[in-house]
C-alpha cells in the first residue's frame, strides 16, 4: 500500500512519463463508466490494465485514443495535451490502438490492410496520386512501404496470407494482422485492447514473445487483458480498475497480495 | 487451372473473361448488334437511320458510363451513399447556363464564353458536393442518403421556382427559365462543324466548315443527315471524355488515396485510428465525384440544346445506381459494363420492342379501362404497347431484375472484383529486391 503510494507520487513529479492521465471522467446517461482515473506510464514499459468486466478499461482506452471525448480530466502524451483530440490526430502523434474485437478491413487484402497504416504517405494527397509528374514519387514510396509491409508480415508470420482478403483470416490471424497494422504506423506507444482474447496458446506465446522483442526495441505498451497469468508474468507495473476508478497500481507481486484486488475480482468471498 | 472437361463453351468463357478489355469489346459489339437487329425489325432499314438509332443509344450509354464511374468513386469505393446525383447534375448544367447564355437571350445569362461556363459549372457542382459532405462527417451512411436526396429535390424545386425563373443581381438579369425548357449555349461540336453554328441545324448545314464538309459528304453516302453526323461526332467526343473519367477513377482507386477510401468504406474508425483524417478524404471525394456529375450533365444537355428541371427527378439518380449495381459497385469495369447493359437492355430496348409489336400486330388504341384491356388479346396488347405502359413496364422489369440480381449475384454481373489499392503490384516483391 505504501509502496504503491510512493510509486504514484514519483510519477506525479512528471519526470519521464510518456503518457499521463489525470482525473479522467466519462459518463453515459446515468452510468459513470470512468470516474476520476489518474495514472502515468513510463516509456519502454508494458503496463497492464486489468479489472473485472465493466470496470471501465475499454472506455479508458477509447478516451485516450480519442474515440470518446472525456467529460473532464486531461490526457498528456509525450508532452502534448491531447485531451479531446480526434482519433486520427492522436494516432499521428504516435499513440496507436488496437481493438478488443479485431477490426480488420475485410474486403481489403492483408497487404493493403498493412500498407494503409504508415503515416504521412505522399500518395494520400489526391493530386499526387493522379497527376503523372507526381505519381513517380508516390510509386517509389509505395515500393518502400511494400518492402516494410512484407517484413512486418514476416515478423508476425502471416506473410503467406499477404494477398488474401483480410475477411478470410481466422480469429488469431486477425489479431496478428491488427498488431502488424498498428506497428506499421511507426508508433511510440501502443494501446492493446485484449490482443490475446481468442488466440490459441501457441500463438499466444508467439505474440507475447513479439511483445517483448518490441519492448526491447523501445516501444511502450498499455495492455488490457483478462488472463491473470499473462498479466502477472508479462506486465510491470499493473493498474487495477474497478467500477470506473483506479483500485490499485504497482508491481505484479504487490498486486497479487492486494486484498482489495482479490475482493474486486472474486466478490466478497475472500474476506479473511 | 486445368479442367478435364473442356468444352468449346468453357473455352470461350475463359477467353472472354481473360481480359477486361476483351470482355468489354465483345459485350459492346453484341449489344449494338442487338440495337441494329431491333431497329431493323422495327422497320428502320436504311443505313443512315440505323446509324442514327445506334448513335442515340450509344450517346445515352456513354453518359451513364460516366455517371456510374463518378458514383463509383463516392459509393463504390468510399461507401458514401449519394442519393443526390440528379441534384449535382442540375447544378452543373444550370450554373453553366447562367454563366454562358448570351445576355440577349430570352432567358439571359452572363454571356461568358463556354470555356469559363463549363469549368464554372463543374466547380460549383463540386463546391456544393463539399458543402453537402460537411454534415456527412458526423453522420452515418443512411443519414447522408437522406440529406443528399433532400438536397437534390431542393435544387430541383429552386430551379423551377418563380423566383429563380428570372431574377436580377447587381443590375444583371439572369434566370433558370422556371419550369420551362431553358435554351443552352451552342455546343462546341456545332462550332467545329458549321460556319454559322447559332442557326438551326437545317440552315447551318448549308455552310459547313471544311471538317464538317468532309463528314457530311461521308454521311450522305450512307444517307445520314448532317444532324446525325453532328451527333455522331459529339458521341465520339463524349467517348474520349469517358475514357478520361475511367483513367482518373482507376488511378485514384489504385493509389494510397484510394486505399484510404476503401478503408473508410470498410471501417471508418479503423482508418481514423490509424491516423487518417477521414473527414478530409470524404469531403474531397464527394466534391470530385459531384463535379464529375456536373460535367456529365453539362455535356449531355449542350448536345440536346436545352434543359428542363423535370429531367432531374430522383428517378435519374436511381437509374445511375441500378447501372452501377448491375455491373458491381466498387469496380470501374463493373460500372462500365453495368451501364452498357442497363442502357441498351433496360432503358432503350423497350422502345424498340414496342415498335416491333406495333409494326407486326397492329394492336388497337389503348383501351379506356383495365377491364376493357383484359377483355381480349388485342386490347391487352394495345394496353401494353401504349407510350405510358411501356415506361411503366420498364420499371416493373427493372424491379424484377434487381430482385433477381440481389438474390443470385449480389456482387453484380461481373461478380466479386477486387482492384489493388496501390500503384505498385503488391504481390510482386521480387522486383523491389532487385532494384534495391
Amino acid at each position: 500500500m505504501t509502496a504503491q503510494q510512493s510509486r504514484t507520487a514519483d510519477a506525479d513529479s512528471e519526470t519521464d512519463a510518456i503518457l499521463s492521465v489525470q482525473d479522467l471522467r466519462k459518463s453515459f446517461g446515468g452510468i459513470t463508466a470512468v470516474d476520476g482515473v489518474s495514472f502515468e506510464i513510463e516509456p519502454g514499459s508494458i503496463t497492464g490494465l486489468i479489472g473485472p468486466n465493466g470496470a471501465g478499461k475499454s472506455t479508458t482506452f477509447n478516451l485516450i485514443s480519442g474515440a470518446y471525448t472525456p467529460d473532464s480530466g486531461t490526457i498528456v502524451f509525450d508532452g502534448t495535451d491531447i485531451t479531446g483530440y480526434r482519433p486520427d490526430r492522436v494516432a499521428t502523434r504516435g499513440l496507436v490502438r488496437s481493438f478488443q474485437i479485431a477490426r480488420e478491413l475485410p474486403e481489403m487484402s492483408v497487404l493493403e490492410n498493412v500498407m494503409l497504416a504508415p503515416q504521412h504517405q505522399l500518395g494520400e494527397t489526391l493530386y499526387r496520386s493522379v497527376l503523372p509528374g507526381f505519381r513517380s514519387g508516390v510509386e517509389t514510396q509505395e515500393r518502400e512501404l511494400r518492402e516494410r509491409a512484407w517484413e512486418t508480415l514476416e515478423f508476425f508470420e502471416i506473410d503467406h496470407l499477404a494477398t488474401e482478403n483480410a475477411g478470410n483470416l481466422s480469429g488469431g490471424q486477425r489479431k496478428l494482422l491488427e498488431m502488424a497494422r498498428v506497428l506499421m504506423t511507426d508508433p511510440e506507444m501502443i494501446l492493446l485492447d485484449e490482443p490475446l482474447a481468442g488466440v490459441n496458446p501457441t500463438l499466444e506465446q508467439k505474440l507475447i514473445e513479439r511483445l517483448h522483442e518490441l519492448k526491447a526495441d523501445g516501444y511502450t505498451f498499455l495492455f488490457v487483458e483478462h488472463d491473470m497469468d499473462i498479466v502477472m508474468n508479462n506486465c510491470d507495473p499493473i493498474i487495477v480498475m474497478h467500477q470506473g476508478q483506479k483500485l490499485a497500481e504497482g508491481a505484479p507481486e504487490t498486486i497479487k497480495e492486494d486484498d482489495r484486488v482479490l475482493e474486486a475480482y472474486l466478490g466478497g468471498e475472500v474476506e479473511q | 487451372m486445368s479442367e478435364p472437361t473442356e468444352t468449346p463453351a468453357t473455352r470461350l468463357l475463359a477467353w472472354l473473361t481473360d481480359g477486361d478489355l476483351r470482355l468489354l469489346s465483345v459485350l459492346t459489339v453484341s449489344l449494338f448488334v442487338l440495337v441494329w437487329v431491333l431497329s431493323f425489325f422495327s422497320g428502320i432499314r436504311e443505313p443512315g437511320r440505323i446509324l442514327s438509332q445506334i448513335q442515340g443509344v450509344a450517346f445515352i450509354a456513354v453518359l451513364y458510363v460516366m455517371l456510374a464511374l463518378s458514383l463509383n468513386l463516392q459509393w463504390g469505393y468510399t461507401g458514401l451513399l449519394n442519393l443526390g446525383v440528379a441534384g449535382f447534375m442540375a447544378i452543373g448544367v444550370y450554373t453553366m447556363a447562367l454563366l454562358s447564355m448570351p445576355t440577349s437571350a430570352a432567358v439571359p445569362g452572363l454571356g461568358l464564353p463556354l470555356w469559363i461556363g463549363i469549368p464554372g459549372g463543374v466547380l460549383v457542382a463540386s463546391l456544393f458536393g463539399a458543402l453537402v459532405a460537411l454534415p456527412a462527417i458526423r453522420l452515418q451512411a443512411d443519414y447522408l442518403a437522406i440529406v443528399t436526396l433532400a438536397f437534390s429535390e431542393i435544387v430541383r424545386l429552386v430551379i423551377r421556382s418563380q423566383e429563380a425563373a428570372s431574377f436580377t443581381i447587381a443590375g444583371t438579369r439572369l434566370g433558370t427559365g422556371g419550369t420551362d425548357s431553358l435554351a443552352l449555349p451552342t455546343s462546341p461540336v456545332k462550332v467545329l462543324l458549321y460556319e454559322d453554328p447559332s442557326q438551326p441545324a437545317a440552315i447551318a448545314a448549308a455552310s459547313p466548315t471544311p471538317l464538317g464538309d468532309i463528314l457530311f459528304t461521308a454521311g450522305e453516302q450512307i444517307g445520314a443527315s448532317p444532324a446525325v453526323m453532328e451527333s455522331l461526332v459529339y458521341t465520339v467526343f463524349l467517348l474520349v471524355i469517358a475514357v478520361a473519367f475511367f483513367w482518373l477513377v482507376s488511378r485514384i482507386a489504385n493509389s494510397p488515396f484510394g486505399r484510404v477510401l476503401k478503408a473508410i468504406r470498410e471501417d471508418e474508425l479503423v482508418a481514423s485510428s490509424l491516423g487518417k483524417d477521414t473527414r478530409l478524404f470524404k469531403i474531397k471525394v464527394f466534391a470530385l465525384g459531384s463535379g464529375m456529375m456536373g460535367l456529365v450533365s453539362i455535356l449531355w444537355f449542350l448536345e440536346r440544346g436545352s434543359v428542363t428541371p423535370a429531367t432531374f427527378v430522383p428517378d435519374l439518380t436511381f437509374f445511375v445506381f441500378v447501372a452501377l449495381i448491375l455491373g458491381g459497385s466498387g469496380s470501374n469495369m463493373g460500372g462500365v459494363i453495368g451501364s452498357l447493359v442497363f442502357v441498351v437492355l433496360l432503358l432503350e430496348s423497350p422502345r424498340f420492342i414496342r415498335r416491333i409489336i406495333r409494326e407486326s400486330f397492329d394492336p388497337p388504341a389503348p383501351p379506356e379501362t383495365i377491364f376493357d384491356a383484359l377483355s381480349g388479346v388485342d386490347p391487352l396488347l394495345g394496353y401494353f404497347t401504349s407510350q405510358e405502359s411501356i415506361s411503366a413496364l420498364r420499371f416493373i422489369l427493372l424491379g424484377i431484375i434487381l430482385v433477381y440480381l440481389m438474390q443470385q449475384r449480389p456482387d453484380g454481373l461481373l461478380g466479386h472484383r477486387t482492384e489493388v489499392a496501390s500503384n505498385v503490384d503488391l504481390a510482386d516483391r521480387q522486383q523491389t529486391e532487385e532494384e534495391s
